[in-house]
C-alpha cells in the first residue's frame, strides 16, 4: 500500500494520493456527502462505503486495509461503538474517527473509548478531512 | 424574465434562507463548495435525497407513535437518524424542533412528542416549498445543469 502526500492548496488538491478511505454510516446523505468530499475535493479514488459495523467489519475480515475510516456511532446491525472494538481486536491500525450527532460527552466517551483516534460532529468539515488525511500522509 | 434578473433572484432567496435560518450557511457553503462542472446540481441532489429518506424515517416514527406500549428508546433513536440528516444539509428549524422531540422522549411525554413531530413535519415541508423554489429558479437562471 503506497501511501500518497497530502499537499494543502487553496483547493484542497494534492498531486499524488494512494490513500484509502472508508466511510461507514447509514444515512445515504452523509454517506454521498462524505464520499463527494474525499473524491471531489481530495482526489481519493479509493473511497468505499459500507452501511453498517458489521459490513466495515466484513470488508476488513476479507483483507480490506484503509488508511482512514470514518465510523458513525449510531447504525443498524452493528453500531459503530461495536465494529470499531472488533476492528481493534481484529488488529486493524488503521486512523478510526468518529462522527457523531451525540451532543453528550459520556457517548462521545464511549465511543472514544472503544478505540477510536479521534471523534468529530456531523457532518464533518472539509477543513477537518484535509486535517486527517494531512496527518495519515505525514 | 432575463437571465440577470432571475441570478439575482436566486441570490435573494438564497440570501433568504439563510437570513431567516432556515439554512446553516456554513453547512449549505461547504455543499455548494463541491458542485463544480462534473456535479453542478450536487447541492440539489444531496437535499432530493435527504427528502425521500425522510420519507422513510417519517414512516418509522409515525409507527413507533402508534405502537402500544411506545418505546420512547426506539422513537429517539429515530428521531435521532433524522436529526443527523438534518444536520448534513444545514435545516436550523427542522433540528431544532427534532431537538424538542427528542427532550420529550427523554421526559417519556407521547403528547409532547406527537405534538414536536407535527412541528417537524411542519418545518420539514416548509423548507422543502423554499428550496424547490429556489432549485427551480436556479434551473431557469441557468446555474444548473437540466
Amino acid at each position: 500500500m503506497v501511501v500518497g502526500k497530502v499537499v494543502s492548496s487553496t483547493s484542497h488538491e494534492s498531486a499524488e494520493k494512494r490513500l484509502s478511505v472508508l466511510v461507514v454510516d447509514d444515512d445515504p446523505v452523509i454517506q454521498k456527502i462524505h464520499k463527494m468530499m474525499l473524491t471531489n475535493k481530495f482526489k481519493i479514488s479509493d473511497t468505499q462505503v459500507a452501511e453498517n459495523g458489521k459490513q466495515a467489519v466484513d470488508l476488513h475480515r476479507c483483507g480490506a486495509i484503509f488508511d482512514l475510516i470514518l465510523m458513525d456511532m449510531e447504525m443498524p446491525i452493528m453500531n459503530g461503538v461495536q465494529a470499531t472494538m472488533e476492528l481493534r481486536a481484529m488488529g486493524v491500525e488503521s486512523m478510526i474517527v468518529g462522527v457523531t450527532s451525540h451532543g453528550l460527552d459520556a457517548e462521545k466517551q464511549t465511543f472514544i473509548g472503544a478505540g477510536l483516534d479521534d471523534c468529530f460532529a456531523k457532518p464533518l468539515t472539509i477543513q477537518t478531512i484535509s486535517s486527517l488525511l494531512q496527518l495519515i500522509a505525514d | 424574465m432575463d437571465r440577470n434578473n432571475l441570478q439575482r433572484q436566486v441570490a435573494q432567496i438564497r440570501r433568504s434562507l439563510i437570513e431567516q435560518e432556515f439554512l446553516d450557511e456554513q453547512q449549505f457553503v461547504q455543499l455548494e463548495d463541491l458542485q463544480d462542472d462534473a456535479n453542478p446540481n450536487f447541492v440539489e441532489e444531496i437535499v432530493t435525497l435527504f427528502y425521500t429518506d425522510s420519507t422513510r424515517l417519517f414512516h418509522n416514527i409515525e409507527e413507533a407513535l402508534t405502537t402500544r406500549p411506545i418505546d420512547f428508546t426506539k422513537l429517539e433513536s429515530y428521531m435521532h437518524q433524522f436529526r443527523g440528516s438534518t444536520s448534513s444539509i444545514g435545516a436550523i428549524k427542522v433540528k431544532r424542533e427534532c431537538t424538542q422531540f427528542k427532550e420529550f422522549c427523554l421526559a417519556e411525554n407521547i403528547d409532547g412528542c406527537i405534538r414536536a413531530f407535527q412541528k417537524v413535519r411542519q418545518e420539514h415541508e416548509t423548507l422543502r416549498i423554499q428550496l424547490e423554489t429556489y432549485f427551480q429558479l436556479r434551473r431557469q437562471a441557468g446555474l444548473a445543469r437540466t
